[in-house]
């Protein structure tokens, strides 16, 4: 669960440097897409580093989803739904830690409609095309407000997510010392928030017409 | 002060079990929670009821025996054990809602009281040191540094009251498993089965069907003894230290 967290979370940065890439304009964002097409050629053949990155992500996402719902089903023998409390009460928990597992699901189809929509480019509002550039600038349009709202409220929601994923892997890993603690949340809560907005930014800048 | 009390009576394990309502007048701000059980057991004997089976045992504070969720939280408002907490936590004409620990683990034998052997299990399993014979050696041939002999001794106070469990929404055992491997991985007697220790209690742990942990922290929130929630980083790093060494 950690470790394929932690790839997911190094993706996401990635993801994110790729994508502020918008504010520099078409030819700097069409053309970072196609060097990660060429990336490593000749040595790699071309598309080649690509795929072998989606190799690991989808890898990681399956064996992330895998122990998410061995995880879930332990936790549902181990206290059944005839044993639940009558009442119950929020000592610790925060938001995020308690919405881990439904967020996951939702993220999940998030990034099912993401591909189809930006990569695969089946879905797509305002006309498909070959470039990257102008499948975001498209998809955003102010008239497709309610792809960017859908965008915005999965990225809030991959944001509590990567809160308490980041705070908890660490733990799981054995960072978490009793010194450490602040550090951690600061780190967890730094860089779920960094994603957050640096993720907010393309789609909003265009649906505001920051960028045509 | 007058209570209402709702309270689950279960009369064995295989009955189904229900909330009842009792109403207590008279209730002293100064008794206990478990002495407020007994004024309510007193009354339920001369009206001919079968009273309400709890734990306890020291009523100190210190042996784990007692331990009830009230109104939704191991050992109610305070933190401390059940024993420990008096009426004056609550209000006069509150509703107080009394239910046992609530995992598989953990099955209700009576009422209030649960059949915590998968705990001593637990333990059995790995939470010993292996006591070489003789002499008592000098005391001072095993020096220890102060923050090991201190975090050993934090880890230590854990009493096994169960209330880790009763709180974790997963009902993962593991504060009190990390309690247990941080307490003897920190000492020099430790050492010899620190790698077989981990991987025998948390396996022993999964067999008892306790939930897996996700670092949510209620655990550590609720704990009468103050375990600290970083022995769970300690077991985890513990067992990523015993991987490869062949234990199984």
């Amino acid at each position: 669960m950690a470790v394929t967290g932690a790839i997911l979370v190094l993706y996401l940065i990635a993801h994110m440097y790729g994508n502020l890439k918008v504010f520099s304009g078409q030819e700097a964002f069409d053309g970072y897409a196609h060097n990660l097409r060429v990336l490593g050629t000749p040595l790699l053949p071309e598309h080649g580093f690509l795929w072998l990155a989606r190799l690991i992500l989808l890898a990681s996402v399956l064996i992330h989803i895998y122990a998410a719902v061995s995880l879930w089903l332990r936790a549902r023998r181990a206290r059944p739904a005839s044993q639940r409390y009558q009442v119950t009460k929020r000592v610790h928990r925060t938001y995020s830690s308690y919405t881990m597992r439904w967020g996951g699901v939702l993220i999940a189809l998030f990034t099912i409609f993401h591909i189809l929509h930006l990569t695969v480019n089946v879905i797509s509002p305002g006309g498909a095309s070959d470039s990257p550039y102008e499948r975001l600038v498209n998809g955003f349009q102010p008239e497709f407000w309610f792809v960017t709202l859908f965008y915005v409220a999965a990225v809030i929601a991959v944001g509590f997510h990567l809160r308490h994923g980041i705070w908890s892997g660490l733990a799981t890993l054995g960072v978490n010392q009793a010194n450490r603690q602040p550090k951690m949340n600061a780190v967890a809560t730094g860089l779920s928030l960094i994603l957050t907005v640096g993720f907010l930014l393309p789609p909003l800048a265009v649906t505001f017409g920051l960028v045509s | 002060m007058n209570i209402t009390l709702r309270v689950w009576r279960q009369k064995g394990r295989d009955d189904e079990g229900r909330m009842v309502t009792y109403k207590l007048t008279d209730v002293s701000p100064d008794m206990s929670f478990l002495e407020m059980l007994d004024v309510l057991n007193e009354k339920l004997t001369l009206e001919s009821e079968e009273p309400v089976a709890f734990d306890h045992d020291c009523r100190e504070g210190i042996c784990g025996a007692c331990g009830v969720v009230i109104d939704g939280e191991a050992h109610g408002p305070e933190r401390t054990t059940t024993c420990q907490l008096h009426m004056r936590s609550f209000n006069d004409g509150d509703t107080i809602t009394v239910e046992p620990w609530r995992a598989s683990a953990f099955p209700v034998v009576k009422d209030l009281v649960v059949d915590r052997g998968a705990f001593d299990r637990i333990i059995q399993a790995g939470g010993y040191v292996s006591a070489p014979t003789g002499t008592a050696p000098d005391a001072h041939a095993n020096p220890i540094p102060k923050p090991d002999a201190d975090r050993a001794f934090d880890a230590a106070t854990c009493i096994g009251c169960g209330a880790c469990v009763a709180a974790c929404p997963n009902a993962s055992s593991m504060l009190f498993t990390a309690a247990k491997v941080t307490h003897l991985g920190m000492l020099p007697q430790g050492q010899p089965e620190r790698a077989s220790r981990v991987v025998q209690m948390v396996n022993q742990q999964d067999a008892e069907d306790f939930g897996g942990c996700t670092n949510i922290g209620e655990c550590a929130a609720v704990c009468p003894k103050g375990i600290p929630l970083d022995t769970i980083s300690q077991l985890n790093q513990d067992l990523l230290g015993s991987l490869g060494k062949g234990i199984g």
